[in-house]
């Protein structure tokens, strides 16, 4: 069968390829059900894995008896703690930052001695059928010794507060974000406070004594999770010579296989990580959970075991992002000149530390220029499933407690909260809270554009109706990233990355490989190696894959122009300088009979010297950073609270989009992502610490018919750190959706909403307390 | 271990037969029996209709319908959507679209947009979101899906 792409239309900046719109190379698998995902995989022999999970929140595991479950039929294995090496409570750095407190991530896995959410597994079953390992986790008695739960991060700061970890101690630098434990000669008592720091600028007193207008309020957000809508799913087996083996869809299969080496004590060459199709992570496929489970109960057996999770278990057991407290306070003169601003975040980590508190603290204020300012920062740990990164994570709830308080500001000047952003809005040279300068970036630029665009300025009528808009920033990631390509002897182009792709980075990194070769997008065959096969490559996380992979693909392709330049050169006998290659053609300088086309010369490899491989490993710098406008119009139904969207606008600053359907896809998907967390999405605990609506139904996530269109406006500011100008785009657009809805309900009634979510019973809470505004807008 | 039936269906235009538990979905037929992969687990329990299939006309979540009421019945998978000619438009309308991104909800999207389309070529904005509503997708915000939907029936209406 083939299939046709749009007409290819030449991209902005002069570019042949990216910029375009090719079909994505993985499309046709997965318009047809080809496509293997995380729990696809079926091997002979294979047994099923189930894990018991914690019905309590905090409990002392007093004893675990398998023996019922052990004598069940089709019962082959049980494992708990025991079968778990105990890792030092050191912090091992697994590269690029990744830093992991090897004890908690094992204890995260498997419980040691206590229970410190429910969820947390405290021992898993393999048998011969799903039903069978089911049936056999509830033969599996364990007795607990109940003690009460921490469920906030107020609750746990107290100093009666029952502690989580008798030995964690409070850092005083973000960059202990994995939380460690007290030397064996210091007795202090444990905190439940795994880091507290501060960032600070200029003079902060100075500041606000400068101001006209002070606001300052406070903010509470829930936990809500990534909702992908993929349970994990992993699959191991250990061979008698000690070799693991572990499919799992992941957001890096290297660090897969680097934290299950640090949970089982083994050399990471010992695993092979094969990377399955991912179906959905936003930051929550990037820790182990059942990997070492399901290679011990492989290595109990002799078997390859699947371990899959129910969407029950993904919610309670797996990471969400964190709750929050926070307190904004600042100041502008009555010209509207940000003056001052202070901050407190205090994120709930769950049962580890470890939340996003850090790069929360480090956005918040990113948009804007502000001389005086300070954020204080507090990991805080709960009796709560251990947090993952989630879309830009802790930048949401730090925009939205920002970008209130700024809309405020703007109302209480009388102006246009655009306006007010334009001036004060960061641009090249402007020095953040947290010490870098700005290089080129596109918050103004995007700022005009959302003033520009037709949304803006559209008429909206009607009482309960009103428009808000907010900003946000993300710094984007990079980290090492690995591409390898061959060139077949029709002309095409084999490329093994290292990247999974979440979201069509396939077909944006083989884009940027084929500008480089003057190849159509098609003729790059791209595939993601398992991690014997392909260089280390860092998560997809961080915005990062379509930047450093992309780049490594730009240098790979270097590599090939390089080398086949030299071919032809050889094949005309002249010099390597004198051939170039443009449009897909190598070319001789100056004589034009010799010219080869690059499927001629690919042709000609094998008979002329043999093939060529280009291959390329990158950590590169130049990040550029990503800043978003989102424009909304809701409407509030006052007999119910309910918040309904009428009308959507994002915009962004993509610095080059490589392929502009899968940017705006991305936009698409962060706003509605922010809809869902602004309007209905938390975890609801119960006074036990349960949570009471651990499935889709009741969590309810946002469907089609809560929403309108997304309309998408990229703005395109290169970025100069990148060969074609490429930001990242993934996570910003989760940033401004919480303020810009909050802004908008505001209008529409007069009430400002300081909790999330905006659920119903929260806006007729808050309606019932004001006075609102019958006449809307 | 229970004991096993024998149930004769008809998967995408061919009888298939097969052994399963009472107990057993047809989801997990599908998948653990038949190795057809295509149809996704979402939740398990009816709410995101990552398992979409069709039976005898009907869309359905395959996890709320044990396998042995099958026997007798139609089924259509992803498996059988696209034709040995090609893709469904339906299909291809997605592509063009560009309407998934990690792709784990595509195969019950493009299986519940088959059941609208068929009958109902003519649709709406409106009436795709109400249809689709089973359908969750947590990467799109919907937009494109909508949007190839619209397309597709567009094309199956012309063709």
């Amino acid at each position: 069968m083939t299939i046709t792409a749009e007409p290819r239309v030449e991209g902005k900046g002069g570019y042949k390829v990216v910029g375009t719109r090719p079909i994505r190379h993985d499309g046709l698998e997965k318009v047809t059900g080809q496509a293997r995902y995380g729990a696809d995989v079926h091997l002979p022999g294979m047994l099923h894995g189930k894990v018991l999970r914690s019905p309590h929140a905090h409990a002392r595991i007093v004893s675990i008896d398998a023996r019922r479950a052990l004598a069940h039929p089709g019962v082959e294995a049980v494992i708990t703690s025991a079968e778990f090496p105990q890792p030092s409570g050191k912090v091992a750095d697994l590269g690029e930052g990744a830093m992991m407190n090897p004890k908690f991530l094992s204890n995260n896995t498997m419980a040691v001695g206590k229970v410190l959410y429910k969820g947390h597994p405290v021992a898993a079953v393999c048998a011969v059928s799903q039903h069978v390992a089911e049936e056999a986790l509830s033969l599996i008695d364990v007795e607990y010794e109940v003690l009460p739960p921490v469920l906030n991060a107020m609750d746990a700061m107290k100093d009666d507060a029952p502690v989580l970890h008798e030995r964690l101690f409070t850092a005083d630098t973000p960059f202990v974000r994995p939380g460690g434990l007290r030397d064996d000669d210091d007795s202090a008592k444990g905190s439940n406070v795994s880091s507290h720091f501060v960032f600070e600028i200029g003079d902060l007193d100075k500041g606000f004594a400068e101001a006209d207008v002070v606001v300052e309020r406070e903010y509470r957000t829930k936990a809500v999770h990534q909702g992908y809508i993929e349970p994990h799913a992993a699959t191991a087996t250990w061979n008698r010579d000690g070799r693991i083996t572990i499919w799992c869809s992941s957001q890096g299969q290297f660090a897969m296989r680097d934290q299950t080496a640090l949970v089982l004590g083994v050399p990471a060459s010992q695993i092979k990580v094969i990377p399955l199709e991912i179906g959905g992570g936003f930051g929550g496929k990037t820790l182990i959970y059942l990997e070492p489970v399901a290679a011990l109960l492989s290595k109990k057996t002799g078997r390859p075991v699947k371990v899959a999770m129910s969407r029950q278990e993904v919610f309670e057991g797996t990471g969400p992002t964190s709750g929050s407290f926070m307190k904004v306070k600042m100041g502008a003169t009555k010209e509207g000149r940000l003056t001052a601003a202070k901050a407190t975040l205090i994120y709930e980590a769950g049962a580890y530390p470890g939340s996003p508190v850090n790069p929360g603290a480090q956005c918040m204020l990113g948009p804007y220029d502000i001389p005086n300012g300070r954020v204080e920062a507090y990991d805080v740990v709960i009796n709560a499933p251990k947090v993952a990164a989630y879309r830009a994570p802790g930048a949401p709830a730090a925009a939205y407690a920002a970008e209130s308080v700024v809309d405020e500001l703007a109302e209480k000047l009388n102006m246009d909260p655009i306006d007010f952003r334009l001036l004060n809005g960061a641009k090249e040279g402007t020095r953040r809270i947290t010490g870098p300068v700005f290089p080129r970036i596109g918050y103004l630029e995007t700022l005009r554009a959302t003033k520009d665009h037709p949304h803006y300025s559209a008429p909206l009528e009607g009482a309960y109706r009103g428009r808000g808009v907010a900003s946000g920033f993300w710094f984007n990631g990079s980290g090492p990233s690995s591409a390898t390509a061959s060139v077949d002897h029709d002309g095409t182009v084999s490329l093994l990355e290292g990247s999974p792709d979440i979201g069509g980075t396939r077909a944006a990194v083989a884009m940027q490989m084929a500008e480089v070769l003057g190849l159509p997008a098609e003729d790059v065959h791209p595939s993601i190696g398992d991690t014997d096969s392909i260089g280390f490559t860092s998560n997809t996380g961080g915005s990062s894959v379509a930047f450093k992979t992309g780049w490594a693909c730009y240098e790979a392709a270097q590599d090939i122009k390089r080398q086949m330049i030299e071919r032809a050169a050889a094949i005309w006998d002249v010099s390597p300088g004198d051939v170039d290659l443009a449009d897909g053609v190598f070319l001789h300088k100056s004589d034009p009979e010799l010219r080869f086309t690059f499927k001629e010369l690919a042709g000609l490899l094998l008979e002329t010297g043999g093939p060529i491989v280009g291959r390329a490993a990158v950590d590169p710098r130049g990040v550029g950073g990503a800043f978003a406008a989102h424009v909304v119009d809701v409407e509030v139904d006052p007999e119910t609270g309910k918040t309904q969207i009428l009308r959507y606008t994002a915009l962004q600053d993509a610095g080059t989009a490589v392929h502009p359907s899968y940017v705006e896809g991305q936009m698409q998907g962060g706003a509605v992502q922010g809809i869902g967390w602004a309007l209905n999405e938390e975890y609801f605990f119960d006074d036990d610490g349960r949570m009471s609506n651990a499935s889709f139904l009741d969590y309810r996530m946002p469907t089609s018919l809560d929403l309108p269109m997304i309309d998408t406006e990229i703005v395109e500011v290169p970025n100069p750190g990148h060969p074609y100008g490429v930001r990242g785009t993934g996570e910003i657009p989760i940033v401004p959706p919480m303020a810009a809805i909050a802004n908008a309900i505001y209008k529409a009634t007069g009430v400002r909403m300081t909790q999330l979510p905006m659920s119903p019973g929260a806006v007729l809470d808050a309606l019932g307390r004001c006075e609102g505004k019958q006449d809307g807008g | 271990m229970s004991k096993k039936t024998h149930v004769t269906t008809n998967i995408n235009g061919s009888d298939v037969e097969f052994l399963c538990e009472s107990r057993q979905s047809l989801l997990e037929v599908l998948r653990d029996v038949l190795n057809m992969t295509g149809t996704k687990e979402g939740c398990n329990d009816g709410n995101c209709g990552a398992c979409s299939v069709i039976v005898e006309g009907r869309l359905i979540d395959s996890c709320l319908m044990l396998a042995v009421e099958t026997e007798g019945k139609s089924v259509t998978t992803i498996e059988g959507v696209a034709s040995t000619d090609g893709l469904h438009p339906i299909q291809q309308a997605f592509l063009e679209h560009a309407a998934l991104q990690c792709g784990i909800c595509t195969p019950g999207f493009i299986v519940a947009a088959k059941a609208l389309l068929e009958r109902e070529p003519e649709v709406d904005e409106g009436r795709v979101r109400h249809w689709l509503a089973g359908n969750l997708c947590r990467c799109t915000g919907y937009d494109k899906i909508v949007r190839a939907v619209l397309d597709a029936g567009q094309r199956m209406k012309g063709g």
